[in-house]
């Protein structure tokens, strides 16, 4: 308030009651409306995922719970004995082949991106051809590894090649988030590390990968998450195999996803069978999710400290 | 242990903007010397230059000599890792590895360099932790978390990790700039002890702590907007508070601009 100004505002101002009751009329109704709307929307998102969950376990559990699920193939004469055990392997077996490849590719590249290259022309150039890759489709990495492997050297199908192609799309997803976690590792550390005359290779292993790790774990199995239900790769580059094995190199090997499509091909998708091999599928692919929750809720409760 | 400074004809640049114009002066071994002046003219540029961490900015580079007892720190084949194992640094941030404990953290630069012997590293920690004064504040507690401590602590936790590594030189960019006074206090205290082994170079906004933990002043301005930082004056302490050579320092001291 200035000096000058002699009488209060308030000695001035026009006597009015306060008014605080809720305003009838279109404002309540249109909140009501919108609401409403966004209860409905929220289940309309809701609904076909809980259909789905439900479908495969009320379907799928049955096959689940029998010993056979988890001790044998599917090579036995009474259906009744099948198992998804060459499937379960299989897609492990895919899934580990997949990250050997892709993770040291990932994790390398991104390391020499963030601590070496930043600002540099390359690393533009390379951060672009990754951001295009993120967004290839799997049936289009699938054809390039069969022209690759198949046309143009003269291979065959097997689970090495499926993997080729998974590593196509893992290695791009892990790349990127291990990138976005090195660049939030603060400059001030690696400054720090640098004052004490600490080599820069011994700063990046030692400071800047123990800081951000737990997110570039977390990175790694959602990017693994995401291959392992990949099913075109596996289309393309294998055949589906009824009975167990462990070959990569076999042009016939079974997974979880190929089950299903297999079924279909032969017109019987709708059994226990399908059912039980796309609800594990589905607890595999969970299981993975809830492996990176739980890091990353560490990783940011280190990280708040 | 300590040693002394000399700087011929620096210029400091980044990529092509000329930040710092032909800088000479001489800092003397066990002494405090302050680089006083108003923000962007150069100082914590011209700090950074003298154990080499200028040039880790991308693009960032400088013309001229910096001599360490005689010795060129840009001279051909100097390894920047091996300066900076002679010229230590305290941010004005603190800046302790999250990722570390305590104890780890105050003997990053010994571990980190190949010294594995258990006994010797607990015992350089416990040193350099008494050295900051802050021993007997974590005694209990050096497995947890250095980003468990409060600023001021954190601040001495990371003097204490540049002291472990024995430098020849500690520079210290505004070491007290985000601490409360008392924190403050116990740092310049701290200075007055880190004189008796070491050169002790600090960069400060606060002329009070300039005029407080320094024998030395150097005062840089720039010569106008968009011109080089230079400096202008270095002397006594006592003479650039008291009796300044030069207008400018007068009246930057004095307040009248800045």
């Amino acid at each position: 308030m200035t000096s000058t100004s002699t009488t209060s505002p308030a000695a001035d101002a026009v006597e009015h009651e306060l008014d605080l009751t809720r305003p009838s009329g279109s404002r309540t109704a249109r909140n009501g409306c919108a609401s409403a709307f966004m209860v409905f929307a929220t289940l309309l998102a809701v609904i076909p995922l809980v259909w789905v969950l439900w479908s495969a376990i009320s379907k799928g559990i049955g096959s689940l719970l029998s010993a056979s699920w988890w001790t044998s193939a599917m090579d036995s004469a009474d259906q009744a004995k099948w198992g998804a055990l060459h499937a379960i392997v299989g897609t492990i077996e895919i899934g580990v082949i997949t990250s050997v490849i892709s993770i040291p590719i990932a994790l390398l590249t991104a390391i020499y991106l963030v601590e070496y290259a930043r600002g540099k022309k390359i690393a533009r150039v390379i951060s672009f051809a990754v951001d295009v890759l993120t967004g290839v489709p799997s049936i289009v990495a699938a054809l390039f590894i069969f022209a690759l492997v198949v046309t143009t050297l003269g291979g065959h199908q097997s689970a090495w090649a499926a993997s080729l192609a998974l590593v196509i799309l893992m290695v791009p997803t892990v790349l990127r988030s291990t990138e976005e976690m090195l660049k939030l590792v603060p400059d001030s550390l690696r400054e720090a590390s640098f004052a004490l005359g600490i080599p820069k290779w011994k700063t990046i292993v030692s400071v800047v990968l123990p800081t951000s790790i737990s997110g570039i774990i977390t990175g790694i199995v959602l990017g693994l998450a995401r291959v392992m239900g990949e099913t075109a790769p596996l289309i393309v580059l294998l055949q589906f195999n009824q009975y167990f094995t462990v070959n990569p190199n076999t042009p016939t090997f079974a997974t979880l996803p190929t089950i299903i499509s297999n079924a279909y091909t032969q017109g019987s998708a709708d059994t226990p069978t399908v059912w039980g091999a796309a609800l594990t599928l589905i607890i595999l692919v969970m299981g993975l999710n809830i492996i990176a929750k739980a890091i990353s809720r560490r990783y940011l409760r280190r990280m708040g400290k | 242990m300590a040693k002394r400074i000399e700087v011929k004809d620096l210029n400091i640049y980044y990529g092509g903007f000329h930040a710092v114009e032909s800088v000479e002066l001489t800092v003397e071994p066990r002494t405090v010397t302050a680089f006083i002046g108003p923000s962007g003219c150069g100082k914590s540029t011209v700090l950074r230059t003298l154990n080499r961490m200028h040039e880790v900015i991308p693009g960032a580079y400088c013309t001229g000599q910096v001599l360490l007892d005689g010795a060129d720190l840009y001279g051909k084949g100097v390894d920047p890792v091996a300066v900076r194992r002679n010229v230590g640094m305290v941010f004005q941030r603190a800046n302790p590895f999250p990722a570390m404990s305590i104890r780890d953290n105050v003997v990053a630069g010994l571990r980190l360099n190949g010294v594995k012997n258990h006994k010797a590293l607990d015992e350089v920690a416990e040193k350099a932790l008494r050295g900051a004064n802050l021993w007997d504040e974590v005694k209990d507690r050096l497995d947890r978390s250095g980003a468990s401590l409060s600023g001021g602590q954190q601040q001495r936790l990371c003097i204490a990790r540049a002291t472990a590594v024995e430098p020849e030189v500690l520079l210290m960019d505004e070491p007290c700039s985000a601490l409360d006074p008392i924190s403050t206090l116990a740092i310049e205290d701290l200075i007055n002890e880190l004189k008796e082994k070491f050169t002790v170079v600090i960069v400060t906004h606060n002329m009070q702590q300039a005029a407080r933990v320094s024998d030395r002043t150097a005062f840089f301005n720039l010569k106008a907007q968009g011109e080089p930082g230079r400096l202008v004056e270095i002397n006594a302490t006592d003479k650039i508070f008291s009796n300044p050579t030069e207008k400018a320092t007068e009246d930057y001291i004095s307040g009248r601009f800045g």
